[in-house]
């Protein structure tokens, strides 16, 4: 199990690298922005970029930047959102407030999820799994940019009760603080319940229906042992993945959500570096959200290995 | 009571042949053949919930063609004014049944705005105070006594409270609008005030009245407005011989010289009466940038709706063949195209479409660098798919038996295994659509991609547009998020239905 955790994690490191390389020439292929004529930061970045290489071919140029990276963590200098500055600082103080915000939410969405689906699968073909399910199916569907303005309009602009965005600042575990994050933590709120009472439910009805159930029953367990002892800890090899990898989604933040919420976050860099043509920003961003995502599939998969002593994927191949 | 029949002992003469002139040979079928997309049709049909949708989303598509069309707009009719505009239909707001109105609720208006919109009901006939919502009555201490100040909050049509603008006309515009004037009765042009007379205003046209110095209306004893309008002939630009206000009594002037080109008060309303030939009528009112939202809806998800299917078919395509080398080859292809699906998956989404615009929207257009964009990982996906099912059926009894006869490589994939999994795959197109659909109206609300050029709007522009003011026009963001909201449910519905009815044997179970 060790070695397919490894094995995975070494094949991952080289896609992270591909993809990088990748994203690294197809961003340094692009015209370099123009900076401003007579100012003193202007001089400072030409020397910068001179340093990494700029006209030097691309995959000298690609050297420079991992090495860089793996000496002094240098991730490059912004060039128009925070002149002069270090990437990886700026990047670093917005982590915090797309965390906090997905933190908030995951960790009461996700019990709420898995305890709807569980009672939709337990009450299957009745009135509550056909209201859960239709709630679930409408819910899913619908994009969260939607619930963000409803929020918005409704709890924030009609009734009040929450100021519109985000609070500045950096005390994240301020009331005051804590009240301004509550609309974009219900906007993202809804699909991540939908989605795991979804999964949990299809999971759970299936275990149900399977025989090692009635055989729980017949040799003399309760329905509700049966259910809690047999039936949920099997539904949990699918579902316990899922959140394991929703919590490294946490960091990655949501683009669209941030944007509408002014969160001063990773997403919200993201899309302003973009529009601003910052490339060494857009260049960590991409490498990061990246990251994340390898990581999410490769902690999922591992994590079924490890749950789930029928699933060794590696020693199957 | 019948004769007993001894069945060990029955005569030879008892026995005839069935058929001893008959041919033998089986009865035609009487039952019509049924198809494998009819069975899955009849499965369809019986599930309630995604015919509705399906219906739902007919009305939709057929919304999106015929919006654009009915619309008196097109999606480059951009107004200069009515700008995040309430919804208004002129016929049905004038039997104030509260709906179609062009209303928005004004708070905490004290007399010097009522003073203010009556003005603007007393000079243009056209009463923008629809009715009083609420009235509020707060103590203030003032020199030592309590004063009770009432304001209200009054809902006005924002069409009428424009009012009156300053505009600068040509010699020959003013000559033309007169004429027309004179046709149709209907006046455009209002007498100038000239702006020593109102303390030195300049940035409010509304005002004919005396004022004091912050424009705030002094009535005389009786609390009827005083005019102000200009009789000074001598600074009037041109002659005007058309319709007048009641009260000139002739003298007034209603253009004031400038520069080669006459400054006058317009009505607004009016003037876009003559400019468009009908009055101001937005049933879902207007965005940010003048567009008419019910035209703009429907060409927004004409785009996207087109745009999802053109995707989803050449994704089908590129994943199907795919997936089918993978699966039907399986080991190093299989190996080896599964890693090249595995870099491309880890790109995220954001990233690739942001450098496909920025390296390709110059050379190859806005549109089709996003659709690259979104065929580089959109067909992964489908692959899987493609692939799991070869599995599923290469190793069968009836592709051996073809091979045995001699059926080549091309023949075995997409003779044999590819129909045999096909249910699978057309169904979860009916899902892609609704996830292309999401992403483009993503990447366009947070402006990665602009496609008001090309498309005229999208649901995602016009969503980005409705959210900068959402407090003051909610209504700019609430009916491209309904159409969006009913569009995606709709889709997932009627996909989700037509997988089921496709795979009866995953009824209930969503991979």
């Amino acid at each position: 199990m060790v070695k397919y955790a490894l094995q995975r994690i070494v094949y991952m490191f080289f896609v992270f690298m591909i993809i990088s390389f990748m994203s690294f020439v197809l961003i340094r292929m692009l015209p370099l922005p123009a900076l401003a004529p007579n100012d003193p930061h202007t001089t400072i970045l030409e020397i910068r970029r001179e340093a990494l290489g700029y006209n030097k071919p691309y995959l000298e140029q690609f050297w420079i930047f991992i090495k860089g990276i793996v000496t002094k963590w240098d991730w490059g200098t912004s060039e128009k959102l925070f002149i002069g500055r270090d990437v990886w600082g700026v990047f670093v103080e917005k982590l915090p407030a797309s965390m906090i915000v997905n933190l908030y939410s995951i960790l009461w969405t996700i019990p709420v999820g898995i305890a709807l689906g569980v009672l939709a699968a337990l009450k299957k073909n009745t009135w509550v799994d056909y209201t859960i399910s239709t709630l679930t199916m409408v819910v899913i569907s619908v994009p969260s940019f939607v619930y963000a303005f409803l929020i918005q309009y409704i709890l924030c602009f009609k009734l009040r009760w929450f100021p519109f965005v985000m609070k500045g600042g950096t005390d994240y575990f301020s009331w005051a603080m804590f009240k301004s994050i509550v609309p974009p933590i219900l906007a993202l709120s809804f699909g991540v319940i939908a989605g795991f009472c979804r999964t949990t439910r299809a999971e759970l009805t299936e275990v149900l229906t399977s025989e090692f159930m009635l055989l729980a029953r017949t040799k003399g367990l309760t329905k509700t042992q049966a259910t809690v002892r047999h039936a949920l800890r099997n539904c949990f090899v699918v579902v316990v993945p899922a959140i394991f990898g929703e919590f490294i989604g946490i960091i990655g933040g949501s683009l669209i959500i941030e944007n509408i919420f002014s969160i001063p976050g990773v997403g919200n860099l993201t899309i302003n570096a973009i529009r601003a043509t910052d490339y060494n920003v857009f260049m960590l961003s991409t490498c990061f959200y990246t990251a994340i995502g390898l990581a999410a599939g490769l902690v999922v998969d591992i994590s079924y290995g490890f749950i789930d002593p029928r699933i060794r994927m590696g020693s199957k191949k | 009571m019948e004769e007993r029949i001894e069945y060990e002992k029955i005569p030879a003469e008892k026995f005839r042949f069935v058929q001893e002139n008959e041919k033998l040979h089986d009865k035609e079928l009487q039952t019509k053949a049924r198809g494998f997309f009819a069975d899955a049709m009849i499965r369809f049909g019986k599930n309630k919930s995604s015919v509705i949708a399906a219906w739902i989303l007919l009305a939709l598509v057929v919304f999106s063609i015929l919006s654009p069309i009915i619309s008196q707009y097109s999606i480059w009719d951009k107004d200069p004014m009515y700008l995040n505009y309430a919804p208004y239909v002129p016929s049905v707001a004038k039997m104030g049944i509260g709906i179609l109105d062009g209303a928005s609720v004004y708070n905490s208006q004290n007399d010097a705005q009522l003073y203010y919109w009556r003005g603007i009901a007393e000079e243009t006939g056209m009463d923008p105070i629809i009715r009083t919502v609420r009235e509020h009555e707060t103590v203030t201490r003032h020199r030592g006594k309590d004063v009770v100040r009432t304001t209200l909050d009054i809902e006005i049509n924002n069409y009428y409270a424009m009012g009156i603008l300053y505009r600068t006309l040509t010699y020959s515009e003013f000559e033309e609008i007169q004429k027309w004037q004179n046709e149709t009765g209907i006046q455009v042009i209002f007498p100038y005030v000239e702006q020593k007379d109102i303390e030195g205003i300049t940035d409010n046209p509304n005002l004919w009245y005396r004022v004091d110095s912050r424009g705030v209306a002094i009535p005389d004893e009786n609390g009827d407005l005083v005019p102000v309008y200009s009789t000074r002939t001598e600074m009037q630009g041109k002659p005007y011989n058309s319709i007048r206000i009641p009260s000139d009594p002739g003298n007034y002037i209603y253009s004031f010289a400038k520069s080669g080109a006459l400054q006058c008060r317009i009505l607004y309303y009016n003037y876009y009466i003559y400019k468009n030939g009908h009055e101001p009528s937005y049933i879902m009112g207007t965005n940010a940038v003048g567009q008419d939202i019910f035209c703009g809806i429907g060409v927004g998800a004409r785009f996207s709706i087109l745009f999802a299917i053109f995707v989803s078919a050449i994704n089908l395509t590129i994943g199907a063949i795919y997936g089918s080398l993978q699966g039907y080859y399986g080991g190093w292809v299989d190996m080896l195209l599964d890693r090249i699906s595995d870099i491309l998956s880890g790109v995220p989404f954001v990233v690739v479409t942001t450098l496909f615009q920025l390296h390709l929207a110059k050379r190859v257009g806005v549109v089709p660098s996003f659709l690259f964009a979104f065929v580089l990982t959109g067909w992964i996906g489908m692959a899987a798919l493609t692939r799991r099912q070869f599995y599923r059926f290469k190793g069968q009894e009836f592709i051996l038996a073809a091979r045995t006869l001699g059926a080549s490589d091309k023949r075995l994939m997409f003779k044999h295994i590819f129909p045999n999994g096909i249910g699978s795959i057309i169904t979860s197109c009916a899902l892609v659509i609704p996830g292309v659909i999401g992403s483009e109206t993503s990447m366009t609300y947070l402006g990665i991609v602009d496609l008001s050029a090309f498309a005229g709007t999208t649901i995602g522009t016009l969503l980005s547009q409705g959210n900068a003011a959402v407090t003051t026009s909610p209504h700019a963001v609430l009916y491209p998020s309904i159409f969006l909201g009913l569009l995606m449910i709709c889709f997932n519905l009627f996909g989700n239905g037509l997988r089921d009815a496709f795979n009866p044997s995953t009824r209930g179970v969503d991979d």
